[in-house]
């Protein structure tokens, strides 16, 4: 028989979570600061909607570039919170999770052999899904010095004529970094002189604790040649939802809708009803799980600069990523003792790119009690590898 | 920061005045002084438990009672409500709109113990015209907080 498998599938590596994921399964008793996502329910008045759906026999599919009405209600929505204004009909499309709008995006943006510039560490699907494309993924390494925000100098050093696409992903998993109005000026200059095109990954964007999140599709000259990408599972507790969508210009939706036609069809119609009610009437539930969000991350930053480890201020999305590099083991060594040894789980920064080693991505999507148990074993664990 | 620090210790008003400084990125001194004029202007009123009285030996009754009142010229419902709120065993006392004028909740140690409120202490009074009352089976939820849940965090322990 031949080889069933294709080998660029098998080249990818897989995830680095994975690895580490089945570690700790195999830990009985282990508490997380591990996960990626949020610790809050769906809202009630959410998840009532999609059962009412349900109930009603709302079980067809939608379009496929999804439901009319909810649509309109992203249009709404991008415009009210972050002054974003498209076209319902023709620049926006509802996919399965913001995984699917990078996949498609890629998938309609790519021709073999175009580079894609991704800054690490970030999530893990962008660098597979570009490979799956047909780019050439060209790491960025970012700066634990520069707070982990993407700068036009690292952008000139790592263009080619091949460059075509730019991912920008924050505020950041894991890092916690955001880019503030002035950090996408800088880095809009160099994308526009060197005719890139960018898809903007903004899933945590309601997840901003210093000035309200700026989307680079708001900065001059750049909404023409920006994917931006977004959806419910960070800012409304809907992961399980699977409902994320993608805006740009028309001729770029058009051919993501024509991919998504193919392999999807449509996205989930009861996550769609349940989404248009979030965006109707959701906004109080964010406000009120950023503020959550806010508190844990401000006790987590106090514990570290009390135990005098190197962290960086992070302003955005449910994640620190402090500095471990004063310890002399690598992320996953540290993160493998810690979990052996204090039966606690984080995810080592190689996860998310080479340039993560020496960083641990420490999750604060866990109630004040869980967080200060673990907390405290953390700092417990600290002190006596220094003591050692 | 006064509207942040009000929902935090609504939720939970024995929490440390240090992680209250901390989490809500404030001086402790800060905290102290906001707590204090709080008291004052009367805007906290208490500092309470929330107890489920079911899980616990001491027996225990209470019920809603819808109360009907002709209201006083030049007091309104204040004189009437007054003189219901002063008995300690009126745990509440609100004003409502609607079918009645004034819902009581009121704690006894068993039925007989509130119906004698009812028909020697409330219904005695020369304003009110009527009461309907209503004993609590079983509460599922007070003060925002459910009783009897189980809280599992049932999400994989490490996701991207």
């Amino acid at each position: 028989m031949r080889n069933p498998l294709s080998q660029q599938v098998i080249d990818i590596k897989p995830s680095g979570i994975r690895k580490f994921f089945d570690i700790v399964s195999e830990m009985k008793d282990a508490i997380s600061l591990g996960v990626g996502e949020p610790d809050f329910d769906t809202p009630w008045h959410i998840r009532d909607e999609g059962i009412y759906s349900l109930e009603k026999g709302r079980t067809f599919y939608t379009s496929n570039a999804g439901l009319k009405e909810l649509k309109i209600e992203i249009c709404n929505y991008l415009s009210r919170r972050f002054q974003l204004e498209y076209d319902y009909n023709e620049e926006v499309i509802v996919t399965v999770g913001g995984s699917e709008a990078i996949d498609i995006g890629l998938r309609a943006m790519l021709e073999p052999g175009d580079e894609v510039l991704i800054p690490q560490p970030c999530y893990v699907s962008y660098e597979p899904c570009t490979i799956l494309a047909g780019g050439k993924p060209v790491i960025i390494e970012l700066k634990n010095e520069n707070q982990f925000r993407l700068t036009p100098q690292e952008i000139l050093d790592a263009v080619t004529e091949k460059t075509k696409v730019l991912i920008l992903a924050f505020p950041n998993n894991p890092t916690g970094a955001i880019m503030e109005r002035k950090d996408l000026e800088a880095i809009a200059k160099v994308i526009i002189e060197k005719d890139l095109f960018v898809i903007s990954d903004e899933i945590y964007s309601e997840l901003s604790y210093a000035e309200k999140h700026v989307s680079i599709a708001n900065i001059p000259g750049m909404r023409e040649r920006t994917i931006v990408i977004n959806g419910f599972s960070k800012s409304f507790a809907m992961t399980g939802w699977r409902l994320g969508y993608a805006c740009g210009p028309e001729p770029i939706i058009t051919q993501m809708v024509k991919i998504h036609q193919f392999a999807i069809m449509c996205a989930p119609t009861t996550s769609q009803y349940a989404a248009v009610e979030a965006l109707k009437n959701g906004d109080e539930d964010v406000q009120r799980m950023k503020e959550a969000y806010n508190q844990r991350r401000r006790y987590l930053i106090h514990v570290f600069k009390e135990l005098n480890l190197e962290c960086f201020e992070p302003f955005g999305a449910f994640y620190v990523f402090p500095c471990i590099k004063e310890f002399g083991m690598t992320s996953e060594e540290f993160a493998t003792r810690f979990l052996e040894e204090e039966k606690v789980a984080v995810v080592p920064g190689t996860a998310f790119g080479d340039c993560g080693e020496g960083f641990l991505r420490i999750s604060y999507a866990y109630s004040m009690e869980d967080l200060k148990l673990a907390i405290g074993r953390f700092a417990d664990f600290v002190k006596r590898l220094r003591a050692e | 920061m006064r509207e942040e620090l009000l929902m935090v210790i609504e939720k939970n008003s024995r929490i440390d005045l240090k992680e209250l400084a901390v989490i809500l990125g404030v001086e402790e001194i800060d905290i102290v002084n906001e707590l204090a004029d709080m008291e004052k202007e009367g805007i906290i009123c208490g500092y309470h438990t929330l107890i489920d009285w079911d899980k616990t030996s001491i027996d225990k009754v209470t019920a809603l009672i819808e109360v009907r009142v002709t209201p006083q010229r030049g007091h309104g419902f204040d004189t009437i409500a007054e003189r219901i709120y002063k008995y300690p065993e009126v745990r509440a006392v609100y004003l409502i709109s609607g079918g009645y004028d004034l819902l009581i909740i009121l704690d006894g140690k068993n039925l007989r113990e509130v119906s004698t409120f009812v028909s020697d202490k409330l219904s005695t009074q020369e304003s009110v015209l009527s009461t309907a009352t209503h004993f609590i089976l079983k509460k599922y939820k007070d003060h925002g907080t459910i009783f009897d849940k189980k809280d599992v965090d049932e999400r994989m322990v490490i996701t991207p």
